[in-house]
């Protein structure tokens, strides 16, 4: 195989580990805005054996939220540096691509960082605090930088299916309205609904009790939803756009929602997130088999990016290639190795009292010139939950 | 202004900013892990308590440096689009490296760290918070590697068929005499940005809880005031040093800078470094009077010797113009010369800020000899003020290296090394695609949401700092079994 095949492959890869494991973050996340919310009797999921939440304290409900942060806690920061391997490979082996791709689709990527930077620091902010309106604050962002990035990876991607307006420079010159198709729109629909299933699978797994029986509920109503939308799109995308042998792609994606809709309706978890997790595999080797040997298709396929004269010299690659191989399995094991040190399910009376300080203002002198000043915030502070008083507190 | 103006305007706006809250984390990281190294060596539940307070502001500061590290690596294709293409087969490497072998394991086992307190043995536990640290100063060295390849491009030819710069050496790239003089330098300015941080909230700390009549908590604090005097004292010798071979680089490799950085318009032998420079704001030459001169002090910084010649800005832009053209593909006059008073502060206020911090060093070491412990409320506020300084030397000091390097993106490499040819102007690097409107909608977007971070980040930081590490009196025994009770709530979310 040609190097700048391998390189093609091994993007593909990066963005399967993305997707694959992001896309259980963004669902959980999307989830976190649906199972989380903070007004009474919602009762999203429905269903038989789920309560609708009304009844519920405040406390039990900061309790379930916690719950559903804490499935991916360990994990989100690890699973998003894919994203960045992905980048940061596109511009070392593709420089054209990486070029004409983030300078082409500069508006939703710039949507997208706005929602992954948000989304980042609301994760590790969030518990720091022991306030219902900062962890609100917390929740939005986490809800708001979960759903944009799942939408439009979607209609990104589509885009490189269906392709787009390049000059003979390779210059996107479509604007930011050519990428807005029906096509891509479905695209993005296809992404948001598949990661919403994946995240609801996910944590239905990772996590025991009532957030459980919700999330198994919401996946098996997902399922089949998901299953005829993503089928849809993927026939599209095959008919129209793709070659002979991704219809192996399509296949595959379709019976793992299949496998998905069946096992999510008996509550087998693991089953269901192996399928969830085969068809985001499946949809990536559609959507990478469709594009090859284009890196960027044209609508003009004179002026397409291909795998040829998108890529770094022979040289580069090379030493690339050796670097990846060497790596990428490091990164396999430890990360595995994290999944493993944090398998078992996590449930409300296993989450703590909040660590959190009191968002107490702070009026004593910080200058410290008058020592006295900052007795208060030694001998037993006034706040409600010190952290070095670690005796769960009772919340109304 | 234009989009390439903008578009430097973000660049400078999102580094700049991003950079306030690496150097902690690179430099945090490891104190934090020897501090929870001597926990699990000694059994000494002062290390401990110090390991939970740091690491949370640790956490903090990490969580908004990586946030703010997603955009460094998207903005070179979105806005700088001409640039990748030219650079991407060298310049990509490193990055691509920097996210497989340190980014990965600092992300990942920093989230071990965080939830792994009650789930891991305790030394693997550790392992983990020193994996983020090494990692951490790994990633610089790669994104150093970066810069350091734009400032001295080897290891590189340019290719005249594709247009482009094209590694032939990735060994050359990854040992540019640039980037092994900018490690040190980058990192033990880390360490002393650190360093500081450390020894001043401890050394506030501990004055308050002296004054108080608090001694036995107010030790606790005295290790990390000994610890971050240590860890300034090392770092600022490594500073002085890697700083003097910087500048012996910069003179050889990137002479206009070197000009710049002392405002010399004129070639002069044994050049002076002056302390006060006033000139007029037309970055011309002419407006230029030095007030206060150490004679033949830059013609020592630049080659050891205080008599050696140093080229000025006017005799170097005419050398430039003769190799690299005297006007650009516009036919616009082409100026070779940086922004003189943005160099020339830059740099002074780099030296000085960062001098700063000996200055809380010195007067930690003789306040804390031998064991003591002082109620001295001048200390206390010196350690304060000291805090920001070495963030705002980082700062000017990135500042300069790059605005003194305008108007190339990638400098061209003065020796003959088979790289001629190797060179771009920042303004043939901006994206041709990006209309001007579209870099104004996200400089103000990041602009907007990076000023509210940076107060949500102050506030949480100061309001963990105000808090202090845990009592002692809740859980004064080794033996007690709640005794690390804080240990996996402190971290939880």
């Amino acid at each position: 195989m040609e190097l700048t095949t391998v390189w093609f492959v091994l993007i593909a890869v990066l963005w399967t580990g993305y997707l694959v494991l992001e896309g259980f973050d963004f669902g959980v996340g999307m989830l976190l805005g649906i199972f989380g919310r903070r007004r009474k009797g919602v009762a999203v999921a429905g269903g038989k054996t789920v309560s609708d939440g009304g009844s519920l304290s405040d406390g039990e409900r900061e309790k379930n939220r916690r719950v559903i942060i804490n499935t991916i806690g360990p994990v989100w920061d690890g699973n998003e540096v894919w994203l960045l391997t992905a980048g940061g490979a596109t511009f070392a082996a593709f420089p054209e691509w990486y070029a004409t791709l983030f300078s082409g689709f500069y508006i939703p990527l710039l949507i997208i960082l706005l929602a992954l930077i948000v989304r980042v620091v609301a994760f590790e902010w969030r518990g720091k605090i022991d306030s219902e309106g900062w962890r609100a604050w917390a929740d939005r962002a986490i809800v708001f930088g979960s759903w944009v990035p799942a939408v439009l990876w979607g209609v990104a991607f589509a885009n490189l299916v269906q392709g787009v307006e390049l000059d003979a420079d390779h210059q996107f010159v479509g604007g930011f309205f050519s990428l807005l198709s029906p096509f891509t729109l479905l695209g993005g629909a296809v992404t948001t609904l598949l990661f919403l299933t994946h995240g609801a699978v996910f944590l239905a797994l990772k996590s025991d009790g009532e957030i459980r029986e919700r999330a198994g509920a919401l996946a098996e109503r997902l399922a089949p939803v998901t299953l005829v939308v993503a089928s849809a799109w993927a026939v599209w995308a095959q008919l129209a756009f793709s070659v002979a042998w991704t219809w192996v792609a399509v296949v595959v994606a379709a019976a793992a929602l299949g496998v998905v809709v069946l096992t999510t309706r008996a509550r087998r978890e693991g089953w269901a997130f192996v399928g969830t997790a085969v068809t985001i595999v499946a949809a990536v080797v559609l959507i990478f088999g469709s594009m090859y040997p284009d890196v960027m298709p044209a609508l003009d396929p004179a002026n397409s990016l291909t795998v040829t004269n998108a890529a770094s010299t022979h040289y580069t690659l090379t030493i690339m290639t050796w670097v990846a191989a060497a790596l990428t399995p490091l990164v396999l094991l430890y990360q595995g190795w994290t999944y493993w040190v944090f398998r078992k399910r996590i449930s409300a009376d296993q989450i703590p009292a909040s660590i959190g300080l009191s968002l107490r203002t702070i009026t004593e002198n910080a200058w410290g010139g008058k020592a006295g000043g900052g007795a208060s915030s030694d001998s037993a502070p006034a706040n409600d939950a010190p952290a070095d008083d670690a005796e769960p507190a009772p919340r109304a | 202004m234009d989009a390439l103006d903008l578009a430097r305007w973000q660049f400078g706006i999102t580094t700049v900013y991003h950079f306030i809250f690496v150097p902690l984390t690179i430099g945090l990281a490891p104190l934090v892990a020897i501090m929870q190294t001597m926990w699990v060596r000694t059994g000494d539940e002062r290390w401990l308590r110090l390991t939970k307070f740091f690491g949370k502001l640790l956490l903090i500061n990490f969580a908004i440096g990586v946030a703010t590290g997603i955009v460094q690596e998207f903005q070179f294709g979105m806005n700088w689009s001409e640039y990748s293409r030219f650079v991407g087969d060298v310049f990509g490497a490193p990055l691509a490296m920097e996210a497989l072998a340190a980014f990965f394991v600092e992300s990942t086992f920093l989230g071990l760290w965080i939830f792994g307190w009650d789930k891991l043995p305790k030394k693997i536990h550790l392992a983990c918070i020193w994996a983020v640290a090494i990692a951490t100063n790994l990633s610089a060295y790669f994104i150093l590697a970066a810069n350091s390849w734009m400032q001295h491009p080897v290891g590189t030819i340019f290719n005249l068929e594709t247009g482009r710069a094209e590694m032939v050496d990735i060994g050359a790239v990854l040992t540019n005499n640039t980037l092994l003089a900018a490690f040190p330098h980058t990192i033990t300015a880390a360490f002393l940005t650190a360093g500081t941080f450390v020894a001043g909230i401890a050394a506030w700390w501990m004055v308050r809880l002296v004054r108080q009549g608090r001694p036995e908590k107010a030790r606790v604090y005295r290790s990390a005031v000994v610890l971050g005097m240590v860890t300034m004292l090392v770092s600022g010798v490594g500073i002085a040093l890697s700083g003097d071979w910087q500048a012996k680089l910069m003179f050889d490799q990137q002479p206009m800078k070197m000009a710049a950085a002392e405002a010399l318009c004129e070639t002069e032998e044994g050049a002076a470094f002056s302390i006060l420079t006033i000139g007029d704001l037309s970055n011309s030459c002419e407006g230029v009077t030095h007030v206060i001169e150490l004679p033949g002090f830059t013609s020592f910084l630049a080659t050891g010797d205080f008599s050696a010649e140093i080229k000025g800005v006017t005799e170097l832009q005419a050398e430039y113009e003769q190799k690299f053209g005297f006007t650009d593909e516009a036919g616009n006059p082409i100026s070779y010369q940086p922004n003189l008073a943005v160099t020339y502060w830059s740099f002074r206020l780099m030296i000085g800020l960062a001098a700063f911090s000996a200055a809380l060093a010195l007067a930690a070491l003789w306040l804390t000899r031998k064991g003591r412990m002082t109620d001295n409320v001048w200390f206390s506020r010196l350690a304060l003020v000291a805090i920001p300084m070495p963030f705002l030397a980082s700062a000017f000091g990135w500042i300069f290296t790059e605005m003194g390097r305008q108007p190339w993106v990638v400098v061209p490499n003065p020796n003959p090394s088979g790289v001629d040819g190797v060179w771009l102007l920042t303004a043939q690097g901006v994206s041709e695609v990006v209309s001007p409107g579209h870099v104004i909608g996200s400089l103000v977007a990041f602009t907007a949401l990076y000023g509210v971070l940076a107060v949500i980040w102050f506030r949480l930081m100061k309001r963990y700092v105000v808090e202090g590490v845990a009592d002692v009196e809740h859980d004064p025994s080794p033996d007690n079994p709640d005794r690390d009770a804080a240990g996996p709530l402190s971290f939880a979310y």
